[in-house]
């Protein structure tokens, strides 16, 4: 499992990368799939809407008001019809790609199981919607789908009359059956809404919309392939013939063919043993969790930044418990919690000089406190040699930046980068650890921890607190986010940086040198 | 020139999900069922007689109820098995004894089956005995049809129709 998830992350990664040189860093289709989603759902309900007014229920007006609204008005019902398909099969392959990169990228496990979990419904629901959709054209294409969907469902011991039955001649059908339909097309996508709230619950800031550059590319190629190959319906049902070859849906049917290989009771099995599969995914070995973040009621004075900046909503502010002059204190949900230290990097106690009081912050993470990250930054330093030392600081989320580790090169690595505090850079620069300190971690919208990246961005840049100093050179802090396939991309930031760092020191030097002359002959 | 290529790129990222979309949504076709061949179906949903008819409780039986329960008559509800039979030019296509169903086993029989076979003049015959008799069938019909290609045959069963029903 591990092997492949690696192989697919590789895969999302390199595909990741050949999209970023075209779209703007933000636009990226792959980080941006949950939205797109979104998008393609409203383009999905609003074309609906528009079939939905013109739509006829019964066995020959359905196929008939069809038809008259993709043929007599070809520029309105017909392109609304071709968007309503095309944006259903795009919802499902976004769908099924954003499942799989939550799968590549490790993000179903702990607190995210529930996001996960409820994800699974969400899949079933769009397949339901999407095959009552097809029933409703009554082609010929609806007439095989309806007839194999019930004789589907039909090898479940709950029904008196085999449901096929209905379909045996057209006297058989009763218009009710599609005022039946229209009723599920209608309420099993407002379920599914429903489904889709509870599946963000748990998701700080999700991001529900896609970037409108996006957007409108998205829409414009939909609007595109509708002009240039509208849907079309496959000849009216007839009850009376065996629809032998449908030009099917893969996104939606593609279970059909499969119940004609396995029979439906084999598919019934398959589908059970794939849905439970997929829920019980994040309690499967291997277990990876560490300890949840921890409050140090000492050190915290309710500034509600870690609540604000954690990803996951695992903090919360509750009113003080323990005397102290303050109103609130953090409170960390330990089933929520990623344990990335985003928290810590926020907490305005996580200042490493520390003269009088050991160094323990208001909040901070169990395995890796902020004082053993002060440790690995001073034994950096040790083993940093000769001119335009740099110290890289990388999350263990993206490349291994230990690896990078040369005379020259040392490197730190966190859970998450945005567990990183502006003050440690302040701390490794003012301290002499390093002539440089470069921040990498995973290629923004990447973050696995979500947020950390972004955070990070706006500490360093002063627009979110806790800034980086002003009496920070900024010529001597370099940001270079890199994904776990870029290692090359980073060697080359981190060798520029070093040489860029030696000239700094060679101009000093010169400086120092033109200083002493004119000193010296002023003397 | 970086700006169109950027562009270029868009158009090509696009460009290859609408192809994408556009082709699976309705190609590679499929084909589920030879179309030299015919269907013939099997439907229905038949309840056949009861197990047991109604009879009257003796008086030991009654006194043994409680005052509420004391029925007169009990009627068992459990129905016997329908058995069905459909021959094809003199061969035996399919042959079942279709359970009641229901927890207590009261509801109809029932059956949903799909034989392919190939066109043409055809004799079809189909036997139904809903009384569980030993022997021999309550109810018969026999056609000669000509199925044409793709042609969907259904061989139903309604009590109200006077029995067996080929459409």
């Amino acid at each position: 499992m591990d092997a492949f998830r690696k192989g697919l992350r590789w895969v999302f990664l390199t595909v990741e990368g050949w999209l970023d040189l075209c779209f703007p860093e933000r636009w990226n289709p792959l980080r941006n799939l949950g939205a797109l989603g979104f998008f393609y759902l409203w383009v999905v309900t609003v074309s609906g809407i528009y079939v939905y007014i013109f739509y006829d229920t019964g066995a020959a007006e359905a196929y008939l008001s069809v038809e008259a609204m993709t043929h007599e008005q070809r520029y309105a019902g017909g392109i609304m019809r071709s968007l309503h398909r095309y944006a259903s099969d795009g919802m499902v392959l976004f769908m099924a790609v954003h499942t799989l990169r939550e799968l590549a990228f490790d993000r179903y496990r702990g607190p995210r199981w529930f996001t996960w979990v409820t994800g699974v419904p969400i899949m079933a629901l769009v397949f339901v919607c999407g095959i009552t959709g097809y029933w409703l054209v009554w082609d010929k294409l609806a007439q095989y789908v309806a007839i194999a969907t019930a004789e589907w469902l039909d090898v479940l011991p709950i029904f008196g009359s085999p449901i096929a039955r209905n379909f045996l001649t057209p006297q058989n059908l009763e218009p009710r059956f599609f005022t039946l339909l229209m009723f599920l097309h209608i309420a099993v996508p407002l379920i599914l809404l429903l489904v889709l709230w509870i599946h963000l619950q748990r998701v700080s800031r999700p991001r529900m919309h896609a970037p409108r550059g996006l957007a409108m590319g998205s829409f414009a190629m939909l609007l595109a392939l509708s002009l240039v190959k509208p849907a079309l319906s496959q000849g009216p049902a007839d009850l009376g013939q065996v629809p032998s070859v449908v030009g099917l849906d893969w996104f939606y049917l593609v279970l059909y063919p499969l119940i004609d290989v396995w029979s439906p009771q084999g598919m019934w099995g398959v589908l059970g043993a794939l849905l439970l599969m997929l829920t019980a995914l994040p309690w499967m070995p291997p277990m990876r969790r560490a300890p949840p973040a921890l409050v140090g009621l000492d050190n915290c004075n309710g500034c509600t930044r870690c609540a604000v900046d954690c990803p996951m909503a695992a903090i919360t502010m509750a009113p003080r418990s323990d005397g102290k002059p303050f109103e609130r204190e953090a409170v960390v949900d330990p089933d929520l919690c990623v344990s990335c230290g985003l928290c810590a990097g926020a907490c305005p106690t996580a200042t490493p000089v520390r003269r009088v009081s050991a160094f323990v912050p208001g909040i901070d993470l169990q395995h890796l406190p902020l004082r053993d990250v002060r440790e690995s930054f001073d034994r950096a330093g040790e083993r940093l040699r000769g001119e335009g030392r740099v110290l890289v600081i990388g999350c263990d989320q993206s490349l291994r930046v230990r690896d990078l580790e040369r005379d020259g090169v040392a490197a730190v690595s966190l859970p998450c980068i945005g567990m990183l505090p502006p003050s440690f850079i302040d701390y490794a620069l003012s301290r002499g650890i390093a002539d440089g300190v470069l921040v990498t971690g995973c290629r923004p919208g990447d973050c696995q921890c979500r947020l950390g990246v972004e955070w990070t961005e706006a500490r360093l840049a002063g627009t979110r607190d806790p800034r980086l100093r002003d009496r920070v050179p900024r010529e001597r802090v370099a940001v270079h986010w890199a994904a776990a396939t870029e290692r090359r991309d980073l060697e080359r930031a981190v060798a520029g940086f070093a040489a860029r760092l030696r000239g700094l020191e060679g101009a000093s030097a010169a400086q120092h040198a033109a200083a002493a002359r004119r000193a010296g002959g002023r003397g | 020139m970086a700006r169109v290529l950027r562009w270029l790129g868009q158009a090509v990222a696009y460009g290859l999900t609408a192809l994408l979309i556009g082709y699976l949504a309705d190609s590679p076709p499929y084909v589920h069922l030879a179309p030299d061949r015919a269907l013939i179906k099997l439907a229905f949903a038949h309840g056949a007689v009861r197990n047991e008819g109604c009879r009257r409780r003796t008086a030991e039986e009654l006194e043994r109820l409680a005052p509420n329960m004391r029925r007169q008559v009990v009627c068992p509800r459990t129905r016997v098995p329908v058995l069905i039979e459909l021959e094809l030019d003199g061969r035996i296509l399919h042959r079942a004894s279709l359970p009641p169903t229901g927890l207590s086993g009261d509801g109809p029989s029932r059956i949903y089956e799909r034989f392919p076979v190939a066109p043409g003049r055809h004799r079809i015959v189909a036997r139904l005995n809903d009384t569980g008799r030993a022997a021999g069938f309550d109810y018969e019909r026999a056609a000669d049809v000509d199925l044409r290609p793709g042609q969907s045959f259904a061989v139903d069963f309604r009590a109200e129709a006077g029995g067996l029903v080929f459409r």
